[in-house]
């Protein structure tokens, strides 16, 4: 477990914290992209180029557009109404913080065992192979989902022009 | 063969949305129809399909055993009620078309979830069932379909990124996510905190997705906001094979008998019929009442399961296809009503019994079938529960089982009473019978249920008994 | 044998994020901060699934799991967004408060 991984990854849960904690939710959707990026990084580190490149184009690219894109249409909160938003809110939770520490000095002390053998390896195909080969049921899958996601932005969108 | 089911809906569906688009869309009923019927008969006459033992076309790993015949049964009935409710009630040409598509989807989706053998794959089905159901119950774009979507959404992904994070640690010990892989490496490591773990919070997913108390908080908004045919295909089908069919795959096939999950399973079906049933008692919304009554009978399901036995299997799975019969009836006729006389709330109805007088006696029946009145199917698929319960010496959940019975009787009699039964109120003068297309869902479904509680013996034999030695 | 107990510091970073995620989806009242909260749990669990991929030396499976869900994922996201601004066209605002029309 080296020192970049562990440098990476707390880059990682920063920006996550940074996405939730900003007032703007704009920056927040630029927090969740840099967070994608980062994670991007971390796949590749981790011997999952393809899935990294997919990462970065999608959730670094596509998904911001999109968020961005609905928060330029709709009016955002006014600033001094999302400060005491947040005032309020950090009154509600602030028992959060204090659970978590006590919940993770818990689970240390309760010497939680990761005992489970893993199986053994044997030799593997490459990704491209392996989701075209074995996984073709999931490839089906994911056209269907595609369609669905086609007709649903089809009656969603479609008669907004009108009432716009 | 399995693939069958996948594959002849998809092409119909490509079919469908090939450009002659004013052909394409009178068409698109009579497609859809034949498809259900095509299914029904694919299950009860597996021969019928023999000549496409050409389907190598796809590798695709399913299978089909008594437990997915049922289910694929009750898909293809309550959806066919669900294509003839919306053909009736929704009148724009454009958007009968797209309800019909998505309502293939769904179908498309839920026949996959029924037959794969790999966990993997049914999350990918479970998302696009889930996704079809979104669109679906947003479809009228009205306040309250829009919020009981978004929180049907909310609630549906957080369950997904518990179920994701579950396969990825049982993806962890087992090496692949097969049912097969899955079993060996649970009995192998039985008590592994890691495996533990994971089951605990895969099963809350799961219960997320049924509906089961105290999951329950997307489901009475969603219920009574989609719109009326998205409702009858939601409640009837979708929230059952999405959330209760995977428990019930899973505690049967992965599990088996290596894990204790049945005390958590009859704990939370337990809690679920009891708290709902006293729910649904003050409930003034036509459909919040039956959303309710649906997480009561989701409740049952979920208890017989925990028993453990053979015969509690076989009585969950039997009262899985009588809950979509006859869920899905009384939301017809709950889409009916809302038709006729804009309204869902009761309080305002009254005397429907006479005005429509179909209407009145089929949701009669329904109501009776779920109290559990003899001779109609509810009575068996509850009589076996409680035999279940009582061999498997859980004496208080028999008990639970037929007191919260007491409560499903008494409040689907004071429905029954304030919608049909009475003098006509005043706001209900103008009401009239519903014409004969939107009588036509509700009618087939009687006669569906009205055949499996009358030859209950001949479905006994051929249908659970090999059910419960799967 | 080893290579589990691997799991252990990957999985504290993991479940930080997920409990972060958690947090925006439960306290917040802004529909939009909703749908980012969400994001965030989905990329705790990406993470899993790479981190398990690496540890039990089966990447490739590890990497079409991650590809379907991305796609999966931007389809889910496309119709939370589509609902959300049919909910502005409505309510003109998208405050979570507003919108608490149907009971419970």
């Amino acid at each position: 477990m080296g020192l970049t991984n562990i440098l990476i990854l707390t880059a990682m849960v920063a920006l996550a914290l940074f996405t939730v904690m900003t007032r703007s939710l704009l920056r927040a959707a630029i927090g969740l992209a840099l967070t994608s990026a980062v994670l991007t990084v971390m796949m590749f580190r981790l011997g999952a180029p393809l899935a990294g490149v997919f990462e970065l184009s999608v959730c670094a690219g596509l998904i911001p557009v999109i968020f961005i894109t609905v928060i330029s249409m709709t009016k955002p909160m006014k600033k001094e109404e999302a400060k005491e938003f947040a005032i309020e809110r950090w009154s509600r939770f602030w028992i959060l913080p204090i659970i978590v520490v006590i919940a993770a000095i818990l689970l240390f002390t309760a010497h939680i065992k990761f005992d489970a053998k893993l199986p053994p390896v044997h030799a593997e195909s490459d990704v491209r192979d392996m989701m075209w080969g074995a996984r073709q049921l999931d490839m089906l899958g994911q056209v269907m989902v595609l369609m669905a996601g086609a007709y649903g932005i089809l009656v969603l969108f479609k008669e907004m022009k009108k009432r716009w | 063969m399995g693939s069958l089911f996948i594959l002849i809906p998809l092409f119909v569906f490509m079919l469908i949305n090939l450009p002659p688009r004013m052909v394409m869309r009178k068409l698109a009923f009579w497609a859809v129809l034949a498809l259900m019927l095509l299914q029904v008969g694919f299950v009860l006459f597996p021969s019928l399909s023999s000549f496409a033992a050409a389907s190598g076309l796809f590798r695709m790993d399913l299978a089909i055993d008594k437990l997915a015949q049922m289910c694929l049964l009750s898909i293809a009935a309550v959806t066919l009620a669900a294509l003839l409710t919306g053909r009736a009630l929704i009148t724009d040409e454009n958007q009968s078309c797209n309800f019909m598509n998505l309502l293939l989807l769904v179908f498309i989706g839920m026949n996959g979830i029924t037959l794969v053998k790999d966990i993997f794959s049914m999350y990918v089905f479970l998302e696009v069932t889930a996704v079809s159901s979104f669109i679906l119950i947003a479809f009228s774009k009205d306040k309250d379909g829009l919020e009981g979507a978004f929180k049907y959404i909310i609630f549906s992904s957080i369950a997904t990124v518990m179920i994701l994070s579950a396969i990825a640690l049982l993806l962890l010990v087992a090496g692949d996510t097969s049912f097969a892989a899955l079993r060996a490496a649970i009995k192998l490591h039985q008590n592994s905190h890691v495996i533990m773990f994971a089951i605990s919070v895969f099963l809350s997913g799961l219960f997320i997705k049924s509906g089961l108390m105290p999951f329950h908080g997307w489901l009475p908004d969603a219920y009574s906001s989609a719109p009326g045919a998205a409702s009858v295909h939601l409640a009837g089908i979708v929230t059952k094979i999405v959330g209760v069919y995977p428990l019930i795959r899973i505690v049967h096939s992965v599990f088996s008998a290596n894990v204790s999950t049945n005390n958590v399973l009859m704990i939370t079906g337990a809690f679920s019929i009891v708290v709902a049933a006293f729910a649904a008692i003050n409930q003034s919304d036509f459909r919040r009442m039956l959303a309710y009554s649906s997480i009561s009978q989701v409740g049952y399901i979920i208890l017989s399961l925990g028993c453990g036995s053979a015969l509690g299997l076989a009585a969950a799975i039997f009262h899985f296809f009588n809950h979509s019969i006859f869920k899905s009836l009384l939301f017809v006729n709950a889409a009916t009503v809302e038709a006729k006389s804009q309204t869902r709330d009761i309080n305002e109805m009254g005397g429907l019994a006479q005005r429509m007088p179909v209407t009145g006696i089929t949701s009669a029946l329904a109501c009776l079938s779920v109290s559990g009145i003899p001779p109609l199917s509810g009575f068996w698929s509850k009589l076996l529960i409680i035999v279940a319960l009582w061999q498997a010496n859980q004496y208080a959940y028999a008990i639970i089982a037929v007191m919260a019975s007491l409560v499903t009787l008494s409040y689907m009699l004071t429905l029954q009473r304030k919608v049909f039964f009475g003098s006509v109120s005043n706001s209900m003068k103008g009401v009239s019978e519903a014409d004969w297309k939107l009588l036509m869902p509700s009618i087939i479904l009687v006669v569906i249920m009205l055949v499996v509680s009358l030859l209950f013996p001949l479905f006994l034999n051929t249908f659970l008994v090999p059910i419960g030695g799967i | 044998m080893v290579a589990i107990e691997l799991l252990l510091p990957f999985s504290f970073f993991i479940a930080l994020i997920f409990i972060i995620g958690l947090y925006c989806v439960v306290a917040t009242f802004d529909l939009i901060r909703l749908i980012i909260g969400l994001e965030l749990l989905i990329k705790a669990v990406t993470l899993l699934i790479i981190v398990v991929g690496y540890l039990s030396k089966h990447p490739s499976l590890a990497q079409s799991m991650v590809i379907t869900l991305i796609v999966i994922e931007v389809v889910v996201m496309s119709i939370a967004a589509g609902v959300v601004l049919n909910i502005y066209l409505y309510n003109k605002s998208l405050d979570a408060r507003n919108i608490r029309n149907l009971k419970g």
